[in-house]
């Protein structure tokens, strides 16, 4: 294997916006809202960044194309900005593509900056009619929710779990979830709500409901990276470090070949076990303080702590009931409130995620700072069960 | 010996009730309470002429190599396309497009017949010829048109072996007696008085027609034991039987009950009806009226009963579900402004390039075979799918429409745009080998489970209103 990124980026400063339904602002502002913070935090200005990394998933209906939208908008220094794009996961692709320029050398300081403004739509719900002429003429007419919803058919079938078991398990992901993301102040959705409530939801795309489908929201969130030794001579303590970034992309094999059943991802174990490799990681159920994991909707996090091999598969639903995720359990999961109250700004998400572990690991975390957490995943998914980007990252406190 | 050597039929698997349609117009049109009784076939929204042909012929070809076809007619006063041979969608969703002369018939609801007429003709020597006819008509609301009127489709097979109703003899007189007619500026039929058109039309026009080619067959009346005549008057086809000497109990029923009439189709579903359970030596007349009229004479053969079991008339009749909400009828056909939401907003354009160059993915559901490891897949691919074996440019083409699937994943979505929702869609599995995540049609929840076992049918994907109304087809999976 590779040698790997383990301790050779550390983050620098970090910032993020508030979440929401942003009427009051176009992509432009929250990019500036959140690029302010993480400068602030960084301790730096505009000309000491060497290179930048935009990402944004839905670009088409509101920034457009290229790394001009966020030169233009920080009036960066004609420094190279790449635009990248993988679906949900570009955010932590964004950050990927700043610690890699960081660690080889090739900058000092390197921005990872997302957005998306998708409360311009006129509708609910994320923009359909993508992918191309041909995806067009023969793939099913379906959302989302609807993809998400056969994991959750999938996952029954594969483990003998039953639709009310899995019901109450899957609400129990989005009830954890909406308790933290009350004591969040930048989350879109800062309400705790009852367990009777999610269960009694109206049906979104069977068998989920209301509850288990992530909202649409508006954010930017942004990161600073430096190698550790720079971050020292700025005079930095408690430094927070990047372990491991892997990505894995389906090829097919999902969605053509049947030896899939559609329970899990296929992505994500790959991604995890190369990432644990890669940070020295040999019992993550034991070693891993915390997670934030793409819960677009509440099924994904559920099968995803198998996927990250923490939960055993077809046990995950029982750990969840458990209470292993939440706040007070063993490892908590979405601490933040995650893509279910956090919210869910696509091309924004894995950097936001990568923000809430920063706060933890500098025992900033206001209201919801948990004791100690030394090291966190972060998982970033785009794309439908049968065909995805798996995205993970490993950081914890640079020791 | 010419005839006809197979047969296929096609009915939508819903049934309008009619009472329920006369029960929401009784308020305007309390004159139709006599038809508000039993019920019509009624197209899913996902069905047009085109789909309901392309089920048909299927059924029909269920016996017979379809690559054997040298000619193809498709009969329809409801052709989807006005410039875009319809004919030729049909043959493509077969996979036959080589050695094929393929024409559209329309223009009355003789049509059907004028089809047969062409393909019992054209397979004397140009090889087998298939004839499909479907229609779809609207008619307005509070009409007796809406109440009489089906939607179906039958398939014939013309050829000159194993003929199972060799053609005895037909005879054609063509007339302009406008008894209806849809202008190209509506959807709708406007017709004249019944009893004009009973006593000036059918009365002296059908009789002589029927005479002459009683004549030609050196037949006389009491010779037909099948005598079939579509008619949105009863008692008509009784009265021409019996003007001609043709024994009443020989007189087919109209399928009016259960089915309505299905336009330019009906003769030839009635015929298809009949063929289901026909004897040998079994004299059939088939008599369409329609600015002049058809008539056909068959004999049947001892091969009818040779000829593999199909769905026919009867087996689609016993698919059904019945439909008492007249506002989803109405919905389905585009005569209710419905709100549809942003979502259904979002651009139908078909790049025709890309039609062309994948159509025998599309329309004809044509996968892959890799040569190196079996694997079937997909759609058909450059690399093999198949994670052990990758091969390059190792496929072949490999015909899926046929193949029964089952369901690995499912979903009932109510946030998608769909004229019927829930959408129903999942991901179906082929024995075989091959996946896809495809749309389900014909569906409803006590029926869509995981292993359940789907099958493969034609149908309207999307329409693209901003341009005209160009429809997209493609495969859907329905409950087997």
């Amino acid at each position: 294997m590779a040698r790997g990124i383990k301790d050779k980026v550390a983050i620098l400063g970090m910032g993020c916006s508030k979440f929401g339904e942003r009427w009051d602002s176009g992509a432009e502002e929250l990019m500036l809202e959140a690029y302010k913070e993480a400068i602030a935090d960084a301790g730096i200005d505009s000309k000491q960044v060497n290179a930048a990394w935009f990402s944004t998933a839905i670009d088409e209906v509101h920034v457009g194309k290229s790394g001009i939208p966020l030169s233009t908008t920080l009036r960066l220094p004609n420094i190279p900005v790449t635009h990248v794009e993988n679906m949900c996961a570009s955010g932590t692709e964004a950050f990927r593509g700043a610690c890699y320029a960081v660690a080889s050398g090739a900058a000092d300081i390197a921005l990872a900056l997302g957005v998306e403004k998708l409360k311009d739509t006129g509708y609910g719900g994320l923009p359909g009619g993508r992918g191309g002429p041909l995806q067009a003429l023969w793939s099913a007419n379906g959302t989302a929710p609807g993809n998400f919803a056969q994991l959750a058919t999938a996952y029954m079938t594969a483990h003998g779990v039953s639709a009310e078991d899995l019901k109450k398990a899957i609400g129990h992901v989005s009830w954890k979830s909406h308790q933290n993301g009350a004591k969040n102040p930048k989350a879109h959705l800062q309400k705790a709500v009852e367990m009777e409530t999610i269960l009694n939801a109206p049906m979104i795309a069977s068998p989920l409901g209301l509850f288990d489908c992530c909202g649409v929201s508006d954010g930017a969130a942004a990161a600073i990276v430096t190698t550790p030794e720079i971050a020292k001579a700025m005079g930095k303590s408690n430094i927070v470090s990047v372990k491991a970034l892997q990505l894995s992309v389906s090829n097919g094999s999902e969605s053509g070949h049947n030896s899939w059943d559609g329970s899990y991802f296929h992505t994500t174990r790959i991604a995890s076990k190369k990432a644990y490799e890669e940070a020295g990681i040999k019992d993550p159920r034991k070693e891993v303080s915390m997670f934030e994991v793409h819960d677009c909707f509440s099924v994904t996090e559920l099968v995803t702590m198998e996927d990250l091999h923490i939960s055993k598969p077809g046990e995950g639903w029982k750990d969840v009931l458990d209470g292993f995720y939440d706040a007070d359990g063993t490892i908590p999961c979405q601490i933040d409130g995650g893509l279910k109250c956090f919210g869910h700004p696509i091309g924004a998400s894995g950097l936001r995620m990568l923000y809430e572990m920063y706060l933890q690991f500098q025992g900033r975390a206001g209201a919801r700072q948990l004791k100690d957490p030394r090291i966190g995943m972060t998982h970033n998914l785009g794309g439908a069960p049968r065909e995805n980007v798996s995205s993970v990252a490993i950081v914890g406190r640079y020791e | 010996m010419v005839g006809i050597v197979a047969y296929g039929a096609y009915v939508p698997r819903l049934r309008l009730s009619r009472q329920a349609v006369y029960d929401a117009n009784k308020w305007f049109a309390a004159g139709l309470r006599g038809l508000a009784k039993g019920e019509r076939s009624m197209a899913n929204w996902d069905e047009d002429s085109i789909t309901m042909a392309v089920e048909a012929s299927r059924d029909c070809l269920s016996s017979h190599k379809a690559e054997d076809v040298r000619n193809i007619y498709f009969a329809s006063t409801t052709h989807p396309f006005k410039d875009r041979q319809n004919a030729g969608v049909i043959s493509t969703a077969l996979s036959i497009e080589q050695n094929l002369s393929a024409s559209d018939i329309g223009g009355s609801l003789k049509a059907g017949t004028q089809a047969l007429v062409a393909g019992l003709n054209a397979c004397k020597n140009g090889g087998p010829s298939l004839v499909a006819a479907a229609d779809k008509r609207l008619a307005r609301v509070a009409s007796s048109n809406e109440l009489n009127y089906g939607d179906g489709a039958a398939a014939l097979l013309c050829g000159t072996e194993n003929v199972i109703a060799r053609l005895v003899g037909h005879h054609s007189v063509s007339m302009d007696f406008v008894d209806h007619f849809r202008g190209d500026e509506t959807d709708f039929d406007y017709g004249w008085e019944e009893r004009w058109i009973r006593d000036e039309g059918y009365s002296k026009i059908v009789p002589p027609a029927i005479k002459a080619a009683l004549a030609a067959c050196k037949l006389k009346g009491t010779d037909i034991t099948q005598f079939i005549m579509p008619s949105l008057m009863p008692a008509v086809p009784k009265q021409m039987a019996k003007a001609c000497g043709v024994a009443e109990g020989a007189v087919r029923d109209l399928l009016g009950a259960t089915l309505g009439d299905t336009g330019c189709a009906h003769a030839l579903v009635m015929l298809v009806d009949a063929l289901e359970t026909a004897k040998e030596g079994d004299r059939i007349m088939v008599v369409a009226f329609g600015q002049g009229v058809d008539v056909l004479v068959f004999e049947v053969t001892a091969e009818n009963a040779k000829l593999p079991k199909r769905m026919g008339v009867s087996g689609w009749m016993k698919r059904r579900k019945e439909e008492k909400n007249y506002m989803k009828f109405l919905a389905f056909n585009e005569m209710l402004p419905i709100e549809k939401g942003m979502r259904a907003e979002f651009d139908k354009k078909t790049a025709l390039s890309v039609l062309w160059r994948k159509r025998d993915m599309i329309y004809g559901l044509v996968g892959g075979k890799c040569k190196v490891c079996g694997t079937v897949q997909f759609p058909r691919s450059q690399v093999c799918v198949n994670p052990n074996c990758h091969a390059i440019d190792s496929q072949e083409p490999y015909a899926m429409a046929g193949l029964e699937a089952s369901v690995m994943s499912f979903t009932a979505d109510s946030l998608t745009y769909s004229p019927d929702p829930p959408a129903y869609y999942g991901m179906i599995t082929f024995p075989e080998g091959g996946r896809f995540m495809a749309d389900f049609t014909d569906s409803d929840k006590e029926q869509v489970k995981v292993g359940a076992k789907m099958r493969m049918t034609f149908r309207i994907r999307d329409n693209d209103t901003m341009r005209g109304g160009f429809k997209r087809y493609f495969w859907k999976a329905a409950p087997a």
